[in-house]
């Protein structure tokens, strides 16, 4: 397996903690992302290394009995740690109040607290075995105000600190989940809702086994911005089904849960799931290997359940070195090698592994490049890369190699893949767009869902495919013309079908590409249906290409006719031809002829030495002087002297026009 | 149009007059360097017709009309006579390669007229015939030949005087037959392409079907596509117009009288069922079906001046879409290729053809309602070799149906011959019989003639006229008014 072929890695750098032992316990805060090192209760130190702060919080406190939980609120305001099954103890971490501890029991008698979870600063909530209750701390007043509570049988909780909801196993197997969703308006207390509950579907057991539903089979996690509760159901050899499968329950903000995807794993053994970039990544410790799902990639649907399959072949994680650090660093040892699929390692949601008897919290990545080789269908591979965040480079290199000698992709699959991206573009440019509008319209003040669309890294536009892909593509000396034509004529399609306009340098290129190649007779064929849109900048280059191909003057002339707003360029174009006549009757068909300078038709007329010419042209102008000014004498400041010498020399002085008088 | 058509003058068969049109009385073809000596002059022609002509007269006709080239080209080295004038016909010369001659006779137009005795009186027109409209004609005979056989040169450096004898033979005594001289007019002299108007995208969609089929195919060099006898896209110029002549008024009339049979006619029965598609071949074998069908296709011969290229033409139709693939003529299609053409290229042009014919129907209804207008015209863009004519009605492989009186047709051929004469932009107003008006325009390689007709109109309002012609039917080009 060459090293290009591992497409999960961990982070490069880990967070390092003290391992876990005896006197050292390791507490892991998945709201925080935070690890705690908690030596000897705490009495000798506690170290708090979250994955964004390099400096570690260090304080120590009184050893008061076993840690049983221990959690920062957010933005390291309050530490609670939980000691007893009654209570919890907290401390404030604001400056200028009381950092003396302070203890809240948990309000129903007799019941146990299994844990709690910060869902604010400021707001906590403590889950018993008898329901939930959740509390608003006052720091400066170091109590805790009760806001509201529910009383409920519950096994085992989960909590996903990045859609605030708590889920709850209540009844003897485990099996129906109970949500509840905590909201934060601004400046105010929090509400707590209880969302529909919902039961997970257990599969069929032997009799004599109680089947029940276990917390490590369940996780929760967002996914393309939906939360879902990712069940890993076990392969049961009653029922005939090929392997464990992991079930996803869609949990929408409103209405009742559904069972939308399964994953289908086809093996069995021991599972854990982690969700990197919007994917479901399932590794399998007996195989030492992992698989990634794709919920947005067409599945086979059964009318309610859509069925995955792995994106692409089972592979390990990329294995992986320790880094050595301290002073042993300096010496020649190499590093070692460090131990993957280890049973040691806990795995959190989203993407965190942690070896607690190593030491280290990884983050879990995805690494696209090698995925391009192992993703042989083009289509099924963009689809995969442009939901993925870091994919532009990766597309962009995709775009390049389908179009390289060696491994050049079909016109097809090349239209596909334009199309792809230009599907992803125009969304942006539309959802820009509307945005533009509704700004314009004032809405920006009244609907606070008015938000400027990101532009994610999977909108390419014609800039990158040009700079990137296209201008390096035609150069390629060995490429057939016809094949480079194609591509070009293919993307240009591709941006019309999705009605973007196409960009000027675009159709420069085209037109470079097919003069190269003395392929005028396309040429003319696009500029005819209007493949290539008209601009100035287009005809001035028609214009430049008179000398290779006569017609592209004419071209050039209907180009500049169509914009109707370049009208001084067409006089310009015919004075440079010397059809001075033509030039005035133009401008005088859309009635600019008041405005023309005399001195530069005369110029022109004298240029062609054709005398008769110029005297026509000569009498036209007298004739607007009679007109405009009521003398068929030009004005000192219209510098025509030498032309009016020039009349009289040939046609004599008498020839002059006079002026008329009533 | 048909009664001012009627009432604009005698017809063809007005009582007590017999009109006889234009007829072809010989062609011939020689070289003079092939019998430079008395006693060999026969070797010098290498085509005649009528070939029952007797020996002596072929000479003495292929004689004169060396010694008139011979003759004026000490007045002109350059621009040796075209033609010659007699009462009764008109001679055309043309020397398409260096000292190898064409010549067309064709009889002048006869009126025959009673006279008072009952006796016939016959009448050559002598001034009736246009130059430009049958020199034009006899270039294109010599660009047709070139088209299937390649130059003559190519004829004598493959088989020497012989197999160009042979070519010639082969090739003229069918295609004189079809040469329709009563019908000749101003678009011969044009000799243009009409194209097909289409929106951007679906243009877009016809290109890149050919970039597709070009690759699955491999072997296509060249590929045009028409729509409606009207062409999209294709060859250089040259190559193209003559094509285009070919397949518009010769392989597409032939192949019309299946397609109009329909789908559940005995005729299109005996053709291969395919429910699939509509795609079939117009060249090549007809029934794919059949192991032992003849792939043979017809060869042509393209860019002639400089890279001398022999393809295969391979005519394939769906709908009213044609699609002429142009493979290399060293290659030999396979039946199994004309399959795998088959299977590849019919489903998709069927609906790539759909496609055009729903597009250009919502086209047609964006731009209007589709009156008579008071007018015809014929538009010729010498850079784009685009012709468009209102005049004409659809061609036919026999005569190609004008909607106006022949005398307005000649009029338009002189306001051309005119416009030949001098390279300025102009415009030729002419009062023709009836109410008729004849309006030319040239401006900038392009030629507008108009025929309009409107009671007692007057030069202003003519001019008028064809102003708003203009602006509504050529506002997205510069023509100058």
């Amino acid at each position: 397996m060459g090293e290009e072929d591992y497409y999960l890695e961990l982070c490069e750098r880990p967070v390092q903690f003290e391992k876990a032992n005896p006197v050292n316990c390791v507490f892991f805060d998945e709201a925080n992302k935070q690890v705690f090192a908690v030596r000897s209760g705490g009495a000798t130190g506690v170290v708090v290394k979250g994955p964004d702060d390099r400096n570690p919080i260090s304080f120590r406190m009184d050893d008061k009995g076993e840690v049983k939980c221990i959690k920062f609120s957010l933005e390291n305001k309050i530490l609670a740690v939980q000691r007893t099954s009654k209570t919890v103890d907290f401390c404030n971490f604001i400056p200028d109040n009381s950092q003396l501890e302070y203890t809240q029991e948990c309000k129903t008698k007799n019941a146990n607290i299994l844990g709690f979870c910060w869902t604010s600063s400021t707001e906590i909530v403590f889950i018993t075995d008898q329901g939930i209750e959740f509390y608003q701390v006052l720091p400066e007043k170091r109590s805790l105000k009760l806001l509201k509570s529910h009383n409920l049988n519950v096994n085992w909780y989960m909590y996903c600190p990045e859609s605030a909801v708590i889920l709850l196993s209540t009844t003897v197997l485990e099996n129906v989940l109970q949500p509840f969703h905590f909201r934060f308006p601004p400046k105010q207390a929090g509400t707590m809702s209880k969302l529909p509950k919902f039961e997970i579907e257990l599969p069929a057991a032997p009799k004599s086994t109680k089947p029940s539903l276990s917390e490590r089979d369940i996780a929760m996690a967002t996914i393309y911005g939906q939360l879902y509760v990712l069940f890993l159901r076990h392969h049961s050899r009653t029922s005939n089904s090929t392997g464990a499968e992991v079930v996803l329950y869609h949990l929408p903000r409103e209405g009742a849960c559904k069972k939308m995807h399964i994953l289908k794993l086809n093996r069995t053994g021991k599972f854990a799931l982690n969700v990197v970039d919007n994917l479901v990544v399932v590794h399998h410790q007996d195989t030492e290997t992992s698989v990634i799902f794709d919920i947005k990639l067409r599945g086979e649907f059964d009318g309610s359940v859509t069925f995955h399959h792995p994106v692409l072949p089972a592979r390990s994680i990329q294995p992986y070195q320790i880094p050595i650090t301290g002073p042993a660093a300096v010496t020649s040892q190499s590093p070692v090698p460090c131990k993957l699929y280890s049973s040691s390692w806990i795995v959190f949601q989203p993407d965190i592994i942690i070896s607690a008897s190593q030491g280290y919290l990884w983050n879990l990545q995805v690494k696209l490049e090698p995925i391009v080789n192992l993703l042989p269908d083009k289509g099924r591979l963009m689809d995969f890369l442009l939901q993925r965040k870091e994919c532009k480079m990766v597309i962009l290199s995709v775009c390049s190699q389908m179009l390289s000698e060696s491994d050049r992709a079909s016109l097809p699959v090349i239209a596909t893949v334009f199309d792809k991206l230009n599907h992803e573009y125009k969304k942006y440019l539309d959802a820009e767009q509307s945005y533009a509008m509704a700004v314009e319209a004032g809405q920006s003040r009244s609907s606070p869902l008015l938000k400027r669309p990101v532009r994610t890294q999977a909108v390419l536009d014609q800039s990158d495919v040009y700079t990137h892909v296209l201008s390096a593509f035609v150069e390629k000396k060995e490429m057939p013309h016809k094949f480079v034509i194609a591509v070009l004529m293919e993307y240009i399609r591709s941006l019309n079908q999705f009605q973007i306009a196409v960009q000027h340098y675009l159709h420069e290129l085209v037109i470079k590409t097919l003069v190269q190649h003395n392929l005028f007779y396309m040429l003319h064929q696009f500029l005819q249906y209007h493949v290539l849109s008209d601009s100035k900048p287009l005809a001035c280059l028609l214009l430049s290409l008179e000398s290779f191909y006569p017609p592209a003057h004419q071209l050039s002339l209907d180009m500049l006719k169509r914009l109707s707003t370049a009208n001084d360029e067409i006089v310009e174009v015919l004075l440079s031809k010397h059809q001075v006549l033509a030039a005035l009757r133009f401008i005088r068909g859309i009635g600019g002829h008041d405005n023309i300078s005399a001195r530069k038709f005369l110029d022109a007329a004298k240029q062609t030495e054709d005398n008769m010419l110029f005297y026509t042209i000569f009498r036209f102008f007298e004739q607007r002087n009679q007109r405009l000014r009521g003398s068929p004498n030009f004005t000192p400041g219209e510098h025509c002297e030498e032309h009016v010498a020039f009349f009289k020399q040939i046609f004599g002085d008498q020839a002059l026009m006079r002026p008329t008088t009533f | 149009m048909a009664a001012a058509a009627a009432g604009a003058g005698s017809g063809p068969w007005a009582a007590q007059e017999k009109q006889f049109p234009p007829a072809l009385l010989s062609f011939f073809i020689y070289n003079p360097r092939f019998g430079p000596r008395e006693g060999q002059e026969e070797n010098k022609i290498l085509f005649y017709h009528p070939n029952e002509v007797e020996k002596n007269e072929k000479i003495r006709n292929v004689g004169l009309c060396e010694a008139i080239v011979q003759f004026t080209r000490t007045f002109s080295p350059s621009k040796p006579a075209k033609s010659l004038h007699t009462q009764k016909n008109r001679q055309f010369f043309n020397e398409p390669e260096e000292n190898f001659w064409m010549v067309m006779v064709v009889r002048n137009p006869i009126i025959e007229k009673q006279s008072k005795d009952g006796k016939p009186v016959i009448e050559y027109q002598e001034e009736e015939l246009l130059d430009k409209v049958y020199s034009s004609v006899l270039r294109q005979c010599y660009s047709m030949y070139k088209l299937f056989n390649g130059t003559f040169l190519k004829a004598m450096e493959d088989g020497g005087v012989k197999l160009l004898k042979e070519r010639l033979e082969k090739f003229f005594h069918r295609y004189l037959q079809t040469l329709h001289l009563q019908s000749c007019d101003l678009l011969d002299i044009f000799g243009g392409i009409s194209f097909f108007p289409l929106d951007k995208m679906t243009y877009l969609k016809i290109q890149s079907f050919i970039n597709r089929m070009e690759e699955s195919l491999n072997i296509v060099k060249y590929t045009a596509f028409l729509y409606n006898d009207q062409l999209i896209c294709g060859l250089e110029q040259d190559d193209m117009r003559i094509l285009y002549k070919y397949l518009t008024t010769s392989l597409f009339p032939r192949h019309i009288e299946p397609e109009l049979a329909g789908r559940d006619s005995p005729i299109r029965a005996e053709m291969p069922g395919n429910l699939q598609h509509y795609g079939r071949f117009l060249t090549g074998p007809l029934n794919l079906n059949d192991p032992d069908a003849k792939c043979r296709f017809p060869k042509i011969f393209v860019n002639t001046d400089d890279t001398y290229e022999e393809l295969h033409l391979i005519v394939y139709k769906a709908m009213s879409a044609a699609v002429c693939f142009m493979i290399d003529a060293s290659v030999h299609p396979t039946l199994d290729f004309c399959r795998r053409l088959d299977s590849i290229v019919g489903p998709q042009l069927t609906v790539l053809a759909s496609d055009i014919c729903e597009q250009f129907n919502i086209n047609k209804r964006m731009s209007g309602s589709e009156k008579e207008p008071q007018f015809k015209f014929i538009y010729f863009n010498h850079m784009n070799l685009a012709e468009k004519s209102t005049v004409h009605m659809r061609k036919t492989p026999s005569v190609s149906l004008t909607s106006v009186h022949p005398d307005l047709m000649k009029i338009l051929g002189d306001i051309n011959s005119d416009f030949t004469r001098v390279d300025e932009d102009e415009e030729i107003i002419v009062k023709a019989m009836s109410d008729y008006w004849v309006v030319g325009k040239k401006s900038d390689r392009r030629e507008l003639y108009v025929i309009l007709n409107q009671k007692n109109a007057n030069l202003i309002e003519v001019n008028e006229e064809v102003k708003k012609l203009c602006a509504t039917q050529f506002n997205n080009i510069f023509f100058l008014d």
